[in-house]
């Protein structure tokens, strides 16, 4: 029976796919990996190419409904709402980049050192990765925003060190299970040391865990760079921050204005959307134990 | 013997738990004294050059700011062990009363919420597990997913656009009307206030435990059991009922206790979105105006609340779970 379903489970994201004769699954994750990278690479593109000018303040185009010419409308001051959310989302993707990257190598090096260095440092490390949990994520945020003082810094620090919770955990609970395994009790036994077996027979195990946690992180990143920004407390009124552009938005719903709210999120959510869209199919991808699903 | 590994279990956890609220006390109180925003500067505000230097310097040690940071972490401690958090600049009021106050608001928001996406979470999952492969099945794992991707504060903006902009069926904002005394605000004046935060997390929070209770049923739908009790002639709502609750409901409760830090955080958004008067803004106007003492009490009452959440998910684990019993006792 579970050959069977195994054969008819549904693939998770592939299926957008399926009117596509002739292609296989593999083909068919590959194809939605590559259309979502190109999503974000047109939108980072985008905000390279847009011209700062259209940012501006124009008070000749003021409260302007979506149209042809902006496709999300302008805002009080005129200003064009789509190049604005675009730089937004770049600047958005950025932020995140920075937190993937800080997250990962922070796991890396305390889940690697929790499974291996002994019981006492295991306990300490899990202790700490509790104690980051225990405060709710968005109050966290706000502690170290206000400890540095706001602006740009608090939220990429804030963003950065904060999320690397979970991922410590997962990497933990790998090395733990690949450290009994057969293999690495053999190369123990003859002789190599903890750390040569850590290095060539652990790591590689890793490196699927690895990639798929660092674009797994880019969702929670981007989202919480934009909860705190929408709070108020991250980067300045100046900048097009997502957070920053609903914020301003929120004042100006009662008007009517509703464009001004929908799109910018609905941007950032397909953004979000394709990262995590990415992340998964990737997994599908390089991690055996999920290659069937 | 079940009952004596359960009490020394409750003792281990509250030691842990204890020792961790320490830990976050100091690091707490050591993040915000490095804040460089001058809490003098944040309480006096715009008023700057009304105030006089040695004005200033009275405010500072009426609050003890004169003192180094260790000689107030000490004052601090102490009072805090006494049930005494301060008094919050802000409000002008204890800290204590400002949480109790904001958290009556608070657990009204999250609690409607959090049965809410618990409930039809955890219906959506059966619905989706047991129609698997159905339009209705792909129709719920796509909207779970993009729920998980949706930013609250947004979801919370739409739903203010549609309902009170455009419908007109709700208030914009605030916990209660505009304009209206204590005494005179009625029941359904709170209740017009609190649908839509609570549905904004609601909609959100049904995502996890919808996507979970599916994968669970899933797994349980493809043992042996359930395979021999289709070949006896079960099916439906029947199968479920007699095989399939059980398994998967104490999953379901426990992650739903696990999920109070992801609640709050959302409420905190929801309650800034909707202006609604509780921990979650209290929480951002201290951090934004420099309140340390109602800042330093909420992280440690939101860490409060997380770990009580946690511990409860433990406890029902140990208590009601029949397999971890039996695997305690061998």
């Amino acid at each position: 029976m579970s050959e069977i379903s195994a054969v008819t489970r549904d693939s998770r994201n592939s299926k957008f796919f399926k009117f596509i004769p002739g292609l296989n699954r593999r083909q068919r994750t590959l194809l939605m990996i590559a259309s979502s990278v190109l999503v974000l690479a047109a939108v980072i593109m985008a905000s390279l190419l847009l011209d700062n000018e259209k940012i501006a303040t124009h008070f000749d185009e003021k409260n302007l409904g979506p149209s042809l010419e902006h496709f999300f409308g302008t805002d009080w001051l005129g200003r064009d709402m789509f190049t604005r959310t675009v730089k937004g989302l770049s600047l958005s993707i950025y932020i995140g980049l920075i937190a993937s990257a800080v997250s990962v190598v922070i796991a890396l090096v305390l889940g690697m050192s929790a499974a291996t260095m002994g019981k006492t440092v295991d306990r300490v490390i899990t202790w700490i990765v509790d104690l980051f949990l225990g405060m709710p994520h968005l109050v966290a945020l706000i502690l170290i925003a206000f400890t540095l003082g706001g602006g740009a810094k608090g939220v990429i620090i804030g963003v950065a060190f904060t999320h690397w919770t979970s991922l410590t955990r997962v990497i933990r609970a790998e090395v733990l299970q690949l450290r009994s395994a057969e293999f690495v009790q053999i190369s123990r036994h003859m002789g190599k040391s903890r750390w040569w077996t850590a290095f060539h027979h652990i790591l590689p195990h890793l490196v699927p865990q690895f990639f798929v946690g660092f674009v797994l992180l880019f969702p929670h990143a981007i989202l919480h760079e934009a909860s705190i920004t929408f709070l108020g407390f991250g980067l300045s009124p100046h900048k097009p921050a997502i957070g920053v552009i609903l914020s301003e938005a929120m004042k100006y719903l009662s008007t009517g204005m509703w464009w001004l709210a929908f799109f910018p999120g609905l941007s950032l959510l397909i953004i979000v959307r394709a990262f995590d869209i990415i992340g998964e199919n990737l997994r599908l991808l390089i991690d055996p134990h999920h290659a069937h699903d | 013997m079940v009952q004596a590994s359960l009490f020394k279990f409750i003792i281990g956890k509250s030691i842990r738990i204890i020792s961790l609220l320490a830990a976050l006390c100091l690091l707490s109180f050591v993040l915000v004294s490095h804040s460089p925003v001058d809490p003098v500067q944040a309480y006096v505000g715009a008023d700057m050059a009304k105030v006089s230097p040695e004005q200033r310097a009275k405010i500072a040690e009426h609050w003890g700011l004169d003192k180094s940071p260790a000689e107030r972490f000490v004052l601090w401690g102490k009072s805090l062990l006494q049930g005494d958090m301060g008094t919050s600049m802000i409000y002008r009021a204890p800290v204590t009363d400002v949480i109790k106050e904001r958290f009556q608001a608070s657990l009204a928001l999250m609690g409607i919420a959090w049965a809410l996406s618990g409930i039809l979470g955890f219906l959506m999952g059966i619905a989706a597990a047991m129609l698997r492969g159905s339009w209705l099945d792909k129709l719920i794992k796509w909207y779970c997913l993009t729920l998980a991707s949706t930013p609250t504060f947004w979801l919370g903006l739409l739903l203010l656009i549609i309902f009170s902009v455009w419908l007109g069926w709700f208030p914009v904002g605030m916990g209660v009307p505009a304009g209206v005394l204590k005494e005179n605000v009625t029941l359904a004046n709170r209740i017009n206030h609190i649908i839509l935060p609570a549905l904004t997390l609601s909609i959100i929070g049904v995502a996890n435990i919808a996507l979970h209770t599916r994968q669970k049923l899933i797994d349980v739908l493809e043992s042996d059991y359930i395979l021999f009790a289709r070949a006896k002639g079960e099916a439906g709502l029947k199968l479920l009922w007699r095989h399939g609750l059980r398994n998967i409901a104490l999953p379901a409760i426990t992650l739903q206790f696990a999920s109070l830090s992801e609640l709050f955080g959302g409420s905190v958004l929801a309650e800034q979105v909707f202006s609604y008067p509780g921990l979650g803004q209290a929480t951002v106007q201290a951090g934004l105006r420099g309140d340390l003492p109602l800042l330093l009490g909420l992280v440690l009452f939101s860490a409060i609340f997380v770990f009580t959440g946690n511990l409860i998910a433990d406890i029902i684990y140990k208590l009601v779970d029949p397999r971890i019993k039996e695997g305690n006792a061998i």
